[in-house]
């Protein structure tokens, strides 16, 4: 624990202005600021949703820029389970200190003292008391028109249909079939009252531009992205990170193997993948080795075919 | 502590990571009939150019669902939506993406049967290129021409026609040549600059990716070469012509404290240099950048699509919705301007009902005054029409409660494009193509009445007429001008009256009516409040004195 952030020992020369094109990147970046930007002017009460992973820390990097010399003018809400991994709480709290980013932590404590776990009710259950519900209540809570998250259209077939400004009605769910159109880069941003628009502005982004950019963008992340030997329960497909409560079936042992954790959830859901890519440049080149989508490793997506699509519909991320 | 390095990573990587940094972006749309095959042909793209994951590979292998004769059906990659995989048809957007060494590539599938029209306009409204599936054995189908006309009504620079199921015709070259000659005498109609013609055929992998051997007589590009090689920067050429015009639009001030001050926005088209001379508008005051910040440091220059934040020489006044533009290329500045629409929603556009407008970082409402013609999709003949229903293109006129600042789409597509938001369900009922400033209009908008009170100015003279309603327009004071023959003087009373019912101050420029009818006004109006201008020159000072006294006096009566 407490790896610092990986060293980069390789930056990319900023390209010189005017050119006749901005490279993939740099439009990706463009589109992601002018989104920022427009929901920022637009909207009375946004926030951000901060789920402390990669796609999170590339968020939170863009709208840094779109603001600058400003702070970024609304807070980051993360939804905790509190079956997030502690690496995870840690860097989140340091992380937000020091860009000075206000940061509001919210659990379902109701269905938590009620004893809420993914083993009693089920990975479905589980989510949609401590994600859906609990992400549906802390923004009612916090007043909050719109939130932005880190969705991108290419990480499950449902979330290719989704649209920028994604219109959730009064009960904060998604109806796939009456979504606005959106067209150019005017986005719609009226609302009645109730009503409330999640933001996606890393939609046009894909797995490798992402860390492409966190790479050239030096930006810290979560140590868990980056293999080292940890001590593991391997179950069925699945290789589970052992932490003292770690929640072992009879006959279960642990081991020793060099892993990392290729999206981040909850500890008893996410699998961790064999990999001996212990940096940036490294984990770039397995990905594009791999050919596998990332998501496989959270049960959550696999309880049935449409599964995300269903979620998504009641208010899930 | 820092134990991990880059060094490690090899130099094969680091050739890859240069590639990838620099490859360039095309965005592209597909547009075809029901049954032409098009998810086949995105899944095919995916696959042969090893975008698909295997694990999504295997799922669509177990899937209850397919539709396909062959092993794999290649569309259930591109279909997401439970209600689509059941009923067997695309239903809205999908947006996709691969890349390969030369370019990435950003895929908005869009769904071909004629109820969804507005879902295409959408996937267009951002590509650079679309392509057209035509069914090689049914040839160029109305469907087909529908979404040809909307990638040339959206100004989509490069438009391929790919004709798809060359296997079920024995990849036969004269059926090649018959719906090519087709498909280029409707390119040429419709002003379409760069057209292709591909013979393939998604199911077998025929020209999509490899090159075909069944069509031996073909001897252009294969798809994917040809998407790899289209030129983008003529697309970008293509896309602001008028690319030493600067233009600005402010989306939002930015005043972290009391020393700063800067202006964030996207350059929309032109190069920001500091030390240039830009003009404010709508105020039209001039002034000089001053210096263009980003987090990533300062900048001499900015160019098209770049988001920077502009602090200006003049502490001049500007917010969200007003532009820094070229001073000697100035956009159209009206309120009246004629437009193609593309109408998105079950509930029709009426002439007369008021609508929320956003045009680049400005929201106002507009009203549509006269729907010159619709299209008709069969025979691209302009046809009358005294509303608009879903999936109707028309050419319409509006007027606006606010100027707008635009180019023609054709010209600049940011500075020329415009959605239109209906005023209560705040749903998104249309996709305007802006192409001509109407110069004033004589009837002005009716907006939230700013006033009770609702003068009749007697201007004399048709000349004084003209300042006076560019100063009530200035002052947002809803008006009418009655310079119409068919009202004379007789009649001011009454058309007094109904311009007072509706909200408006009246601008009369006919001949001075007599006592009498001043007597008839005032007894008939007890409230209208008018003003009459004395001979010679408009005295503007005086004017707007007098105007004020008017307009506040019942706000001023009230308190008392």
């Amino acid at each position: 624990m407490n790896a610092p952030a990986p060293s980069l020992d390789v930056t990319f020369p900023h390209p010189a202005v005017s050119q006749r094109a901005l490279n993939h990147l740099q439009a990706l970046e463009a589109e992601s600021i002018f989104i920022f930007r427009e929901a920022v002017a637009e909207f009375a009460n946004p926030v951000m949703l901060y789920s402390i992973g990669k796609d999170s820390s590339v968020l939170v990097r863009l709208a840094q820029k779109a603001f600058f010399p400003g702070k970024i003018p609304f807070p980051l809400l993360h939804v905790d389970t509190s079956y997030k991994f502690p690496e995870m709480i840690e860097f989140r709290d340091n992380y937000a200190r020091e860009i000075g980013a206000k940061l509001i932590v919210h659990k379902n404590q109701k269905a938590l003292d009620a004893g809420a776990n993914p083993f009693a009710l089920g990975t479905q259950n589980c989510c949609g008391f401590l994600k859906t519900r609990a992400l549906l209540d802390a923004l009612e809570a916090g007043g909050f028109d719109a939130a932005f998250g880190g969705a991108r259209r290419d990480e499950e077939k449902s979330r290719a249909k989704e649209r920028i400004y994604s219109f959730r009605d009064k009960a904060g769910q998604w109806d796939p079939k009456n979504q606005r159109p959106e067209l150019w880069n005017l986005y719609n941003s009226r609302l009645n009252k109730g009503e409330s628009i999640r933001i996606f502005p890393l939609s046009n982004w894909t797995e490798l531009d992402i860390w492409l950019y966190i790479y050239a963008e030096q930006i810290p992340l979560v140590p868990l992205y980056l293999a080292r030997e940890r001590e593991v329960i391997v179950r069925g497909q699945s290789i589970i990170l052992k932490y003292d409560d770690t929640h072992m079936l009879p006959g279960e042992k642990t081991q020793r193997i060099p892993c990392r954790m290729r999206s981040l959830g909850c500890q008893p859901c996410s699998g961790a993948i064999r990999s001996e890519a212990d940096t940036l440049p490294k984990i770039i080149e397995e990905l594009i080795a791999f050919r596998r989508s990332e998501r496989e490793n959270r049960v959550i997506d696999h309880d049935e075919e449409g599964s995300m699509e269903s979620k998504k519909r009641e208010g899930y991320f | 502590m820092a134990t991990a390095t880059g060094t490690q990573a090899s130099t094969k990587f680091q050739a890859f990571l240069d590639e990838h940094l620099e490859r360039e972006l095309l965005r592209f749309t597909t547009a075809g009939s029901v049954d032409d095959g098009k998810s086949t042909l995105i899944g095919r793209l995916l696959h042969d150019t090893k975008a698909v994951y295997e694990d999504q590979l295997a799922s669509i292998k177990q899937s209850r669902v397919n539709r396909a004769a062959g092993p794999i059906d290649f569309s259930l990659l591109t279909d997401g939506l439970r209600a689509e995989r059941e009923q067997g048809i695309t239903i809205d957007v999908a947006y996709r993406y691969f890349s390969t060494s030369k370019r990435k590539f950003i895929i908005a599938d869009t769904p071909g049967h004629e109820q969804y029209t507005r879902n295409m306009a959408t996937g267009a409204s951002t590509a650079d290129l679309a392509i057209v599936l035509i069914d090689g054995s049914k040839g160029l189908l109305p469907q087909s021409r529908r979404h040809t006309y909307i990638a040339s009504l959206l100004g989509i620079p490069h438009v391929v026609a790919a004709i798809n199921k060359m296997d079920l015709v024995k990849y036969d070259e004269a059926a090649y040549k018959k719906i090519s000659a087709d498909f280029l005498e409707l390119a040429r109609r419709l002003g379409i600059k760069n057209a292709q013609i591909i013979p393939l055929s998604a199911l077998e992998g025929d020209n999509v990716v490899a090159s075909s051997t069944h069509m031996p007589w073909y001897k252009g590009p294969t798809l994917l070469e040809y998407l790899e090689t289209v030129p983008l920067a003529q697309a970008a050429e293509e896309r602001s012509r008028n690319r030493g015009s600067l233009r600005f639009p402010v989306q939002l001030v930015v005043r972290p404290d009391a020393n700063f001050r800067g202006f964030s926005g996207q350059v929309a088209s032109g190069v920001l240099r500091a030390g240039d001379e830009v003009l404010a508008l709508p105020s039209g005051r001039r002034t000089r950048i001053d210096s263009i910040v980003t987090y990533d440091g300062e900048l001499q220059e900015a160019s098209v699509f770049q988001p920077v934040t502009v602090r200006l020489k003049d502490e001049i006044d500007l917010s969200r919705g007003e532009m820094l533009v070229s001073p000697d290329a100035p956009p159209a500045v009206s309120r009246n301007f004629s437009a193609k629409v593309v109408w998105l929603h079950a509930d029709p556009l009426q002439p007369g009902r008021t609508y929320l407008a956003k045009h680049a970082s400005r929201t106002v409402r507009v009203r549509a005054t006269a729907i010159h013609y619709r299209v008709d999709m069969h025979t691209l003949e302009q046809l009358p029409a005294a509303q608009l229903e879903m999936n109707d293109i028309a050419s319409v006129n509006f007027v606006a409660n606010l100027p707008l600042m635009f180019d023609s789409y054709a010209v600049n597509r940011t500075m020329g494009s415009m959605i239109l938001i209906d005023a209560v369900t705040h749903a998104t009922v249309g996709a305007v193509m802006l192409e001509r400033d109407l110069g004033t209009p004589s009837v002005e908008l009716v907006v939230a009445p700013t006033t009770q009170v609702h003068p009749l100015i007697l201007a004399r003279s048709a000349k004084t007429a003209r300042s006076i309603v560019q100063i009530l327009h200035a002052r947002n004071v809803p008006h009418v001008l009655l310079d119409d023959p068919y009202i004379p003087a007789c009649s001011l009373a009454c058309a007094t009256r109904v311009a007072q019912l509706a909200g408006l101050a009246a601008v009369y420029s006919g001949e001075d009516p007599s006592k009498e009818l001043m007597q008839q006004i005032e007894q008939f109006l007890p409230q209208a409040r008018w003003i009459q201008l004395p001979d010679g020159p408009l005295d503007e000072a005086a004017f707007i004195q007098r105007l004020d006294q008017v307009l506040h006096w019942e706000n001023s009566e009230g308190k008392e």
